[in-house]
Formats: structure tokens, C-alpha cells, sequence
């Protein structure tokens, strides 16, 4: 076993990495249950979307294009599930929902396969991020840099957001007591669909951001889908907290069973996954006290 | 009530009439959903390819009939069962997954049915699972890998890192290469199996092969796993002191262009590669082209020498099942891979493996065929069949 410091750096960058990245996608799915108790279990399809959609305008017109765009046109997918099918599921219990979000999975696989072919695509690291860059006397990917920061500057952001702005104490006062704080004259439906979309959004740029580093597959969606649900289960749900701190325990759960335990690392997360559920159900952070 | 009758009597004196022109019904078992589809379209493209360019030698003709296995064991077990007992087919091909050969198998050693396999390479299948009624066109995991390692020795590598996923076949190539590598001299100094599909970030275990001291890493990846892990290996920056080399589906021809610029360099061996220089490979890449607007994959091949394999066994005046099975043991052409021959002890395929390097070409990555390692029969691996009767 390797023991220098700068192995032990790169495995810590790698884990950090590995974390934003499930950040991008559990926040958005944490909030939505959080808010309106609606489990979108087709979030991770929705990140395939977004790979897919980068991956095709980022041949059209580069990297950027895809990286700004895909998170629109998921958005506008998000728009459309909103309206056609999920509006009408809001009363009609966790079961249908989950029922119809998981049929949703297979369909929107089968659309991008229709779309877009059962041979993996892949985008090009952008030129500006290209290389690698010496951090702590390791040679580190620059790519895998700007996930971390765009990660860092999301979470900030999301912050910011709900501690300091008015939209953000009523999504918090929402998520605390949705019949209250419509009572208190917040449109609670509105802020739903706001929040839906903007966590369609975030799903779609992680698709983005991953397409360049994994290969774009139409099976990703699925792949992602257990971690993001472990990270949400981990750090509570409906929290920013909660969702942040599952994502780097799972993150560097993750990564250094892989390190240090090989034989253990796919069975690790899913251990603490039930540590967790046995001495604390509600998760790490929970929104609800 | 009359027509029931005449319409039965009719099926039945069907039945019993001996198919004019010797039709040869050909159940078609493949995962046409599923992630091993575009694998499918490519097998399927390169049968129909054969039997369109081949079919004409033969006084046979054959009718396809096609199922989708899903990848998955169940499912396939069933249509097996329906091609088998419903359609009653003379032979099937096929198979993709290894998971899906170890299921129908029984079912086709008890029912005599030959089936000719043109992906799934686990090696038991033609070892201690073997049968007289499945024939092997593809390739053998172990077949694959085990002529790298006295290569890599004779190039100066000696101390190697190795990776691929957990599952058997990942499992089945690193252990045919070690087996070989380290009898010819080398060194594993390491050696790690990643979550099979569950593994999207390669990071932790690329920075322990970089710090494990080896000269070079050997892995196996296939598919969406390839491409990740080739794109990681190069963004890491490993190429340059630590090159990579391994099983050919690393670098495939199906998805190396997804791969771009990272696969440049890496040096593969592989049963088949499209820039194989001989006459029949040229044809082949220029009639597959011409069909399906794509460069020929190793999928490609193997649907493609499954029918051909097919058309040289009926050659031989074999129609029905028993015939069909005994004449596919004893097949032997000149194909796109180069001479091919099928080993009547395990009923696997004798074939030269192609060490190649993927580098940048005029319209994309090409491969370069850097040496043909001799063909060799695998070992029996635990297989006894009755040998072919005459």
C-alpha cells in the first residue's frame, strides 16, 4: 500500500469529484420530495436526457453549447412531465407515483435509444479545461477541477438562495408545513413546479458535465439512480445540508473502499446506507425536525 | 368445420413432405433490446451479410427466424424452447451474453439442436460445459488474452497492473493473461477487479496502478465501460509513462471513435480488427460497408462466419439437426480473420489473434496491426464429447 501524501491527495480530489457530482443530481431530487412528498424516481433518466442533449449540440456547436443548453432543454422536459403527467399525480399517493415515474425510466431510455442509437457517444474535454494542472504536488485533470468548483459554486449558490431570499423562505416554510404556508398565502403549487424545474435543470447539467468524463450511454440513468437515492437516504431528505453531506460521505465511501478495501467497496455505501436507516431513519440532515 | 379439417390435412402433409429445396430454418437468438443492441444489429447485418454473399453455394435455403433473448437468462430460456419445440427449427445462432449460454444450454444439449454461437466467449462453454451441439464462431475469453502475455514479454514488459470489472468473463481474460504472462516471465505487481456497471469513476484505481510501480496496466473493459475508462486513463495523463494495453473490446471498432484521442496508442489483441490485410477481409469490409453504411466490428465478423460456417455445413449435404451438428464440428474456410477451423474436441474456434494499435487515421481512429499471433486450439478445460462420427 502506497503511502505518500500525494496519493492520498489525488484519492481525496477523487472523492470530492465523485461527490459533486452526486450533489448535482440528488439536490434537485431531495427538494422535490422535500417540498410536495413526489419521489421522481426518472431523475436519473433525466440526466441520460441531459448527457444525450449535450452530447449531440456539443457536436453542433462545442462543449459550451451542450453545457448551457442541456440544462434548458431538460428544464423544458421537466415543463412537460410537470404539466402531462405529474400535476395530475400529486394527490393520488406514493405508490401510483413512484409506479408511474418508474414506467417513465424505461420509456425516456427508449426514447433516447429510438433518438439517438444503442452505441455509446462521448464529448470531448473543452480545450479551456483540457490538461492538467499540478495541485499539491500532484498532476490532476483540470476537467475533474471544474466539477468540484462548479459543485462547490452550486451548492454556495442554492445556499444563498434559500437562507437569504424570499423564494427561499417560502420554499423553506413549504417544505416545513406545505398546508400552513398555504395558508399563509404562498402558492405552494407554484413553487413546486419552480423547483421541479430548476431541479430538472441541475439533473440536466450533471448529465452535461458527467458526458465528457463517462461515456454517454442510454443505461446511465439507471446507473445513477441507486447512488442518488442512497445520498438522499444517507443526508435526510429535503435538505441542502442533508444532500451535500450524503454526497461526500458517499463520495469518499466510495472511493476509498476501493482503496483500502477492494473486496468491500460495492458493499460498504450500502452498509452504512443501513447503518443509517437503523440509527437515524430520518437521514443525517432532515429537513423536518 | 370443413376448412379446420382441410387446413389440418394440409399442415399435416406438409409436415410429413420432405421440405423441397432442403429449407433449413434458422432461429436467430438475440438481444435486440437492451445494452447489447447495437452488438446484435452488427451480428445480425454480418449473417445476413453471408448468407446474401454465400448462400448461392449451397442447394439449401434458409429462413430466418429471429428472437429477442433481452439479456436475460429467463427470457431466452423461453424462446429457446419456443424456436426448439413451436418453430422447430434446424439449428439456431446467436448468443450474446455468457449468462444467456449458460441458460439455454441444457436445453439445446438435451433437444439436439446445434447452435452455432457467435458472441458469448465464457470459457466453460466450450470446457466442462461443452457439447457436441454448441459450436463456437466467436471467440473464448481465455483465447483472446492468452497469447498477450509471452507478446508483452518479448516487447521488455515484465511488471504489470491489471483491471477489469468483476463479473466472469472480466474475470476469465485477466486470469488467461496472468497465467500466461507470469509463466513467460512476468510480474503482476497488481492486480484489481472493479464493481461490474457500477463503477463509474475509474480515479481510485487508476492512481494505485500509477503508483503500483508497474511498467505497463493490462485491462479488459467492454462497452460503456471501455470508453469511460479510456477517457479517464488518458485525462489522468498515465499514457505517457505507463501505457495501456489489454483485451481488444477495449478499443473496439463499434466505439472507439466515442473514445477519440484518449485511445490513440493503446495496444490491444483481438480476434479481428477491420484493417486485417488479406483479400477476404477486403471484400467483407466493402460489402458490410456497402449494406450498412458502417465500418465491420468483431460482432460483425462472428454473425458473419456463423453463417458461413452454416452454408460450409450444409455443403456437405447435412439438413437436418444431427447432421447439421456433426458437419458444423468439422467446418474449416478461409474467412476475413484468416484461415479458420473449428476444434472438434471442444467444438471452439481455431483462429490468429491480432495484437493491433488504435491510432488517428484519415476519417477517425484506425487500428494498426502490429503482429498475428498463431492460431492455437484452447485447452480442453475439463470438456469430453463424443468426437465427430463420419
Amino acid at each position: 500500500m502506497p503511502l505518500d501524501p500525494g496519493f492520498w491527495a489525488l484519492q481525496a480530489l477523487n472523492a470530492l469529484q465523485l461527490s459533486m457530482l452526486l450533489f448535482l443530481l440528488s439536490i434537485g431530487l431531495t427538494v422535490i420530495f422535500g417540498l410536495m412528498h413526489f419521489v421522481n424516481l426518472a431523475h436519473g433518466s433525466l440526466y441520460a436526457l441531459g448527457a444525450y442533449v449535450a452530447a449531440a449540440l456539443a457536436t453542433v456547436g462545442g462543449y459550451w453549447t451542450g453545457f448551457f443548453l442541456a440544462p434548458v432543454a431538460v428544464a423544458g422536459m421537466g415543463i412537460l412531465l410537470y404539466s402531462g403527467l405529474i400535476r395530475r399525480m400529486r394527490k393520488s399517493g406514493p405508490m401510483a407515483q413512484v409506479l408511474v415515474t418508474f414506467g417513465l425510466i424505461f420509456a425516456l431510455l427508449d426514447l433516447t435509444r429510438i433518438i439517438w442509437g444503442d452505441i455509446a457517444l462521448a464529448i470531448e474535454v473543452p480545450s479551456l479545461l483540457a490538461g492538467r494542472v499540478s495541485l499539491f504536488g500532484i498532476d490532476y485533470p483540470v476537467y475533474r477541477l471544474f466539477i468540484i468548483a462548479l459543485g462547490f459554486a452550486i451548492f454556495a449558490a442554492l445556499a444563498l438562495v434559500l437562507k437569504r431570499t424570499q423564494i427561499g423562505a417560502m420554499i423553506r416554510a413549504g417544505v416545513d408545513n406545505d398546508a400552513m404556508a398555504a395558508c399563509l398565502g404562498i402558492n405552494v403549487e407554484r413553487l413546486f413546479f419552480i423547483v421541479f424545474c430548476v431541479g430538472c435543470a441541475l439533473a440536466g447539467l450533471a448529465g452535461a458535465v458527467a458526458a465528457p468524463l463517462l461515456s454517454v450511454t442510454p443505461d446511465m440513468g439507471l446507473q445513477i439512480l441507486i447512488p442518488t437515492l442512497i445520498v438522499i437516504v444517507i443526508g435526510g431528505l429535503g435538505s441542502l445540508q442533508g444532500a451535500i453531506a450524503g454526497s461526500l460521505i458517499f463520495g469518499f465511501v466510495q472511493t476509498f473502499g476501493a482503496v483500502l478495501a477492494p473486496q468491500l467497496a460495492s458493499v460498504l455505501i450500502y452498509a452504512l446506507l443501513a447503518a443509517v436507516l437503523v440509527i437515524r431513519p430520518m437521514g443525517l440532515f432532515p429537513a423536518k425536525g | 368445420m370443413k376448412t379446420t379439417i382441410l387446413a389440418a390435412l394440409g399442415f399435416a402433409t406438409a409436415l410429413s413432405m420432405p421440405a423441397s429445396a432442403e429449407e433449413i430454418k434458422v432461429g436467430l437468438l438475440l438481444p435486440y433490446s437492451g445494452v447489447y443492441a447495437a452488438l446484435s444489429n452488427d451480428i445480425e447485418a454480418g449473417f445476413e451479410l453471408a448468407l446474401e454473399e454465400y448462400g448461392a453455394e449451397t442447394e439449401a435455403t434458409f429462413a430466418l427466424l429471429r428472437e429477442d433473448t433481452e439479456v436475460k437468462p429467463p427470457v431466452a430460456l423461453a424462446k429457446a424452447k419456443k424456436l426448439i419445440l413451436q418453430d422447430k427449427v434446424d439449428v439456431m445462432a446467436g448468443i450474446v451474453s455468457s449468462g444467456v449460454l449458460g441458460a439455454v444450454r441444457d436445453l439445446v444439449h438435451g433437444a439436439g439442436v446445434p447452435l452455432i454461437v457467435a458472441n458469448a466467449g465464457n470459457d466453460e462453454a466450450t470446457g466442462a460445459q461443452c457439447s457436441p451441439f454448441i459450436t463456437r464462431m466467436s471467440f473464448s475469453n481465455g483465447q483472446v488474452n492468452r497469447p498477450m502475455g509471452p507478446w508483452m514479454v518479448e516487447q521488455g514488459i515484465t511488471k504489470v497492473f491489471t483491471l477489469a470489472p468483476d463479473y466472469a468473463a472480466g474475470r476469465q481474460m485477466i486470469d488467461s493473461f496472468t497465467e500466461t504472462f507470469t509463466a513467460a516471465g512476468g510480474e503482476i505487481v497488481g492486480q484489481e477487479f472493479t464493481p461490474f456497471q457500477k463503477t463509474q469513476d475509474f480515479g481510485p484505481f487508476l492512481a494505485k496502478a500509477k503508483a503500483s510501480g508497474a511498467q505497463a496496466v493490462y485491462v479488459f473493459y467492454a462497452g460503456g465501460e471501455a470508453i469511460s475508462f479510456v477517457k479517464q486513463y488518458d485525462s489522468f495523463g498515465l499514457k505517457a509513462d505507463l501505457p495501456l494495453y489489454g483485451s481488444g473490446f477495449l478499443t473496439s471498432s463499434l466505439y472507439v471513435n466515442a473514445e477519440g484521442p484518449a485511445a490513440e496508442g493503446v495496444i490491444t489483441a483481438l480476434h479481428y480488427v477491420p484493417t486485417i490485410d488479406n483479400p477476404e477481409n477486403a471484400a467483407f469490409v466493402t460489402a458490410f460497408e456497402a449494406k450498412t453504411g458502417r465500418i465491420p466490428s468483431e460482432y460483425a465478423v462472428q454473425g458473419f462466419d456463423a453463417a458461413r460456417a452454416l452454408i460450409e455445413a450444409t455443403k456437405t449435404g447435412a439438413t437436418d439437426r444431427e447432421s447439421l451438428a456433426n458437419a458444423l464440428r468439422q467446418v474449416h474456410f478461409e474467412g476475413p480473420r484468416g484461415t479458420l477451423s473449428i476444434d472438434p474436441a471442444t467444438n471452439n474456434i481455431v483462429q490468429p489473434i491480432y495484437v493491433y494499435e488504435t491510432i488517428a487515421g484519415e476519417g477517425g481512429l484506425t487500428q494498426k496491426v502490429l503482429a498475428e499471433l498463431p492460431a492455437t486450439a484452447d485447452p480442453l478445460n475439463g470438456c469430453t464429447m463424443a468426437p465427430v462420427s463420419n
